[in-house]
Parts: structure tokens; C-alpha cells; sequence
């Protein structure tokens, strides 16, 4: 089988703190990994080694064939982040922060890209509108767009629902699901194990800095996984 | 090429945002403005020789606006996450500095290119002078440059706005003090000295541009 992302043994520390006490996971290309945990497990951190924004203390990473501390701007290029956070520029439209973000990624026929994007996310009526002017919801929308923009075959998804009402929550999860043909291989971290687990091939447990639970969704049904949850975590979800 | 694409792009960014907001440059030209005008009706009530006085008001003038813009610079970038947006981009982090650096030099040259003219009627000293011209050029570059860097720093600390020139201003000191006696003398119309302190402003320059450069990465990443 080919690995789309392969991470062995990775440690990171904030301070003192060890926050991932080596992380092993394996997601094959065109996989879909849902990896809960609560507050404090890692998810953030660990999404963040993988979109190279922070660096792990040790271990390794590779993502679509190219190592993370090495090549480091290869693997950018292959990635799409979406998190709770948008990444756009409140004072720009639509428009501008996507023809932004596609110069960045050297798209080619960028306009076009573009168009086809904000046709994609419902958003062509408001694409000449000031990002900040723009609901929760509809934000994060321009958020998956500029993440595909480049078209990448792997998505990093950090609670993208976060802040969002159900509806808008259903949208992001049919926007995602059927945003394009392509077969993206996707991590994705959530708080939510029903959203969680109906997004994905298989489903991991983040605790205390580790691993400490991978299993196929096809395998999990939503109580037996919850009581696991619980039992790992020592939480009462 | 593809690296200054990228430059290009950051820069062309900043300067949409700020066509589009008009927050770093009404408020670093207001602020370079006031200064001018408040020293301008100090000095006038005691001191008899303007010249004394006039370049340490004028790069005064200059610094703490710049340092107002410097401090916008990164706090926008930071504010809805849009720093690690850059970051996921597949550039070079030193794309990222260079871009930043430059949109800051553009918009301390644009406050610049209005708040010299008023010194110059608020002072009566002529400033159309090609060496104090280069001068005022030289300062904002190690200024926008070493800036740039300590803005990214500050961003990331609680009390942001007040460590800016906390950390910032003793590394900046040799090119204020080099700018501030370059503009002395040739405003007495001198040139003994003058290389001495351009040679200091161009070290300054290459020397802390080329650390910035080289230190960006390991300021942005965790």
C-alpha cells in the first residue's frame, strides 16, 4: 500500500511540556483519518507539524513522498489546511484574497481557478464582498476554497467546525464530501465524534501525546466508539 | 524569479489592505506630523539656532512613526491567523520577510515623501538636497528591515504594542544615531564626516537586512 502520510515518532515540547510523546500513523492515499481527542490532547500540535508551521523536537514525517524537515516547500505545495481559523484577510474580498493565495501557489489560469472555486461554495454572489462582511459560515467557505486552491491532495483539517452553527456545520461537511471529484487523502481533527467519524475511513484517539487507538469506521458504531473514547480519555462525553 | 513573484504578491497584498483600510498610513503620517509641529512651536519659543535641532526632530519624527507602522504590520497578519496562512504557502519563509519588509519600507517612504516637506516649511531648511535625500533612504531601509524582524517577534508576545520599541529601538540605535548626524551635517552644509556616517548607515544595512533574512524562519515557526 502507498502512504500518502507517514509520521514516526514524532515528539514535540512546549517549554518543558511534552506535548507528543511519539506519534506513529500511517493514512494511505485517498484516506479520510478522523483523530479525536479532548482539550490538550495534541491535535492542534500535531496538525500544525504536519502544515510545517511548527517543528517536531524528533521523529519524522512524509507527506506525498517528500520529507517534511527537508522539503519542507514540497510538501506545502501538496497540502490544503483548513482549520478554525480562515487565513484571509478580513479587509479584502473574496476575490482578492483567492487571486492572493492562487499567486502564491503559482496557479496556472488563476482567474479562472478562481471562478470555478467561489462557483464551487456558493459564494459567486458575494465574491466582490469584503471577507469580514461575511458570516461565520460563508467564511469558511472562502476557507476551503483558498485551501483547494492549488488543488492538493491532501487536506489537514483542524476542527473546521468550530464556531459553526449545525446548519453551517452541514454545509461545511457537504461542501467538503463533495467539493470536487478529486480523492483527497484527509486528517482531520475534531472535538466531534459523530461529525468525526461520519467523515472518515478510520478513526484514531489522541490522548495524553499519544496514539492510543486506531480502528475502520466500517468497524465502529458511534456508542461502541464513544464508551472506547471515554475509556482512553477518561472522559464523560 | 519565482521568489520575487512571491515578494511581489506579499507586498502587492499590504498595499491593497491598506488602500483599502487606510490604517498604517493616516496614522503613522499623523503621528510624524504632530511630532513636527509640536517640536516646530517648542524650539521656536527658545532655541535661536533651528539647525541644532532640527535633524534629531526630524528622524524623531521619523522613528516613532515608523515604529507605528512596524507594529500594524504583523498585528494584522496575526490577527485572523492570516501569519500561518503565509507560512502554509510554498515559499521560502525568507519570501515571506523580504515581502513584509518591503511594504513597510514603501509606506514609511510614502509618510516620508509628505511629512519631509512639511518639516521643511515648518523649519524653513531646504531638504531638496540629493545627500539628505540618500540619507533619509538609508535610515528607513535598516529601519524598515531591522523592523520588520523585531515586529514579527513582538507579535507573538502579550503586550505587543509596548515591546515593539522595548526590543526594537537599543538594536536601531547606531542607524538613528549615524541618520541624525548625516542629516546634521549637511544641513549646515558640510560634507566633513558626512562618508563616515553614510559607510555606518550602508553596514547597518547589509549587515542586520542580511541577519533579519536569515533569522525570519526561526522567529515565525514554533
Amino acid at each position: 500500500m502507498s502512504w500518502a502520510i507517514e509520521i514516526s515518532g514524532i515528539t514535540k515540547y512546549y517549554g518543558n511540556n511534552l506535548v507528543l510523546k511519539g506519534i506513529d500513523l500511517q493514512v494511505a492515499e485517498g484516506e479520510k483519518l478522523t483523530v479525536v481527542g479532548p482539550n490538550g490532547a495534541g491535535k492542534t500540535t500535531l496538525l500544525k507539524i504536519l502544515a510545517t508551521i511548527s517543528r517536531p523536537a524528533s521523529g519524522t514525517v512524509t507527506i506525498a513522498g517528500f520529507d517534511l524537515r527537508e522539503q519542507a516547500v514540497h510538501v506545502r505545495r501538496n497540502i490544503g489546511v483548513i482549520s478554525h481559523q480562515t487565513y484571509l484577510y478580513n479587509d479584502l474580498s473574496v476575490l482578492e484574497n483567492l487571486r492572493f493565495f492562487a499567486r502564491m501557489y503559482d496557479v496556472l489560469d488563476a482567474d479562472a481557478r478562481v471562478e470555478d472555486l467561489v462557483q464551487r461554495v456558493g459564494l459567486k454572489h458575494r465574491m466582490h464582498d469584503a471577507v469580514g462582511t461575511l458570516s461565520r459560515g460563508m467564511q469558511q467557505r472562502v476557507c476551503i476554497a483558498r485551501a483547494a486552491i492549488h488543488n492538493p491532495p491532501v487536506l489537514l483539517l483542524d476542527e473546521p467546525d468550530t464556531g459553526l452553527d449545525q446548519q453551517a456545520s452541514e454545509l461545511l461537511r457537504n461542501v467538503l464530501l463533495g467539493f470536487d471529484d478529486q480523492r483527497r487523502t484527509v486528517i482531520m481533527t475534531t472535538h466531534n465524534l459523530e461529525l468525526g467519524l461520519r467523515m472518515c475511513d478510520r478513526v484514531a484517539i489522541l490522548a495524553r501525546g499519544k496514539i492510543r487507538h486506531v480502528e475502520p469506521r466500517e468497524s465502529t458504531g458511534v456508542d461502541g466508539f464513544r464508551r472506547t473514547y471515554d475509556e482512553l480519555t477518561g472522559a464523560q462525553t | 524569479m519565482q521568489f520575487m513573484n512571491k515578494v511581489a504578491a506579499i507586498v502587492w497584498k499590504d498595499i491593497l489592505v491598506e488602500m483599502k483600510t487606510k490604517e498604517t498610513f493616516s496614522s503613522m503620517f499623523v503621528f510624524a506630523l504632530l511630532t513636527i509641529v509640536i517640536f516646530n512651536f517648542a524650539f521656536q519659543l527658545r532655541v535661536h539656532e533651528i539647525n541644532l535641532v532640527a535633524p534629531g526632530v526630524l528622524w524623531v519624527a521619523i522613528t516613532f512613526a515608523g515604529v507605528l507602522g512596524l507594529t500594524r504590520s504583523f498585528i494584522r497578519e496575526k490577527d485572523r491567523g492570516c501569519l500561518e496562512g503565509l507560512m502554509l504557502c510554498p515559499v521560502d519563509r525568507a519570501a515571506i520577510y523580504t515581502g513584509k519588509a518591503l511594504g513597510n519600507l514603501i509606506f514609511m517612504l510614502m509618510m516620508e515623501l509628505i511629512a519631509l516637506p512639511l518639516f521643511a516649511v515648518f523649519f524653513n531648511l531646504p531638504i531638496l538636497i540629493p545627500s539628505l535625500l540618500l540619507v533619509t533612504l538609508l535610515g528607513t531601509i535598516g529601519f524598515a528591515g531591522v523592523g520588520t524582524l523585531f515586529s514579527a517577534i513582538a507579535v507573538n508576545t502579550r503586550a505587543r504594542e509596548v515591546m515593539l520599541p522595548i526590543l526594537f529601538f537599543p538594536i536601531v540605535i547606531p542607524v538613528v544615531i549615524a541618520a541624525v548626524k548625516a542629516t546634521g551635517v549637511i544641513l549646515d552644509g558640510g560634507t566633513e564626516d558626512l562618508s563616515n556616517w553614510l559607510n555606518l548607515l550602508v553596514a547597518f544595512d547589509v549587515i542586520f537586512a542580511a541577519i533579519s533574512f536569515l533569522c525570519f524562519e526561526f522567529v515565525v515557526e514554533e
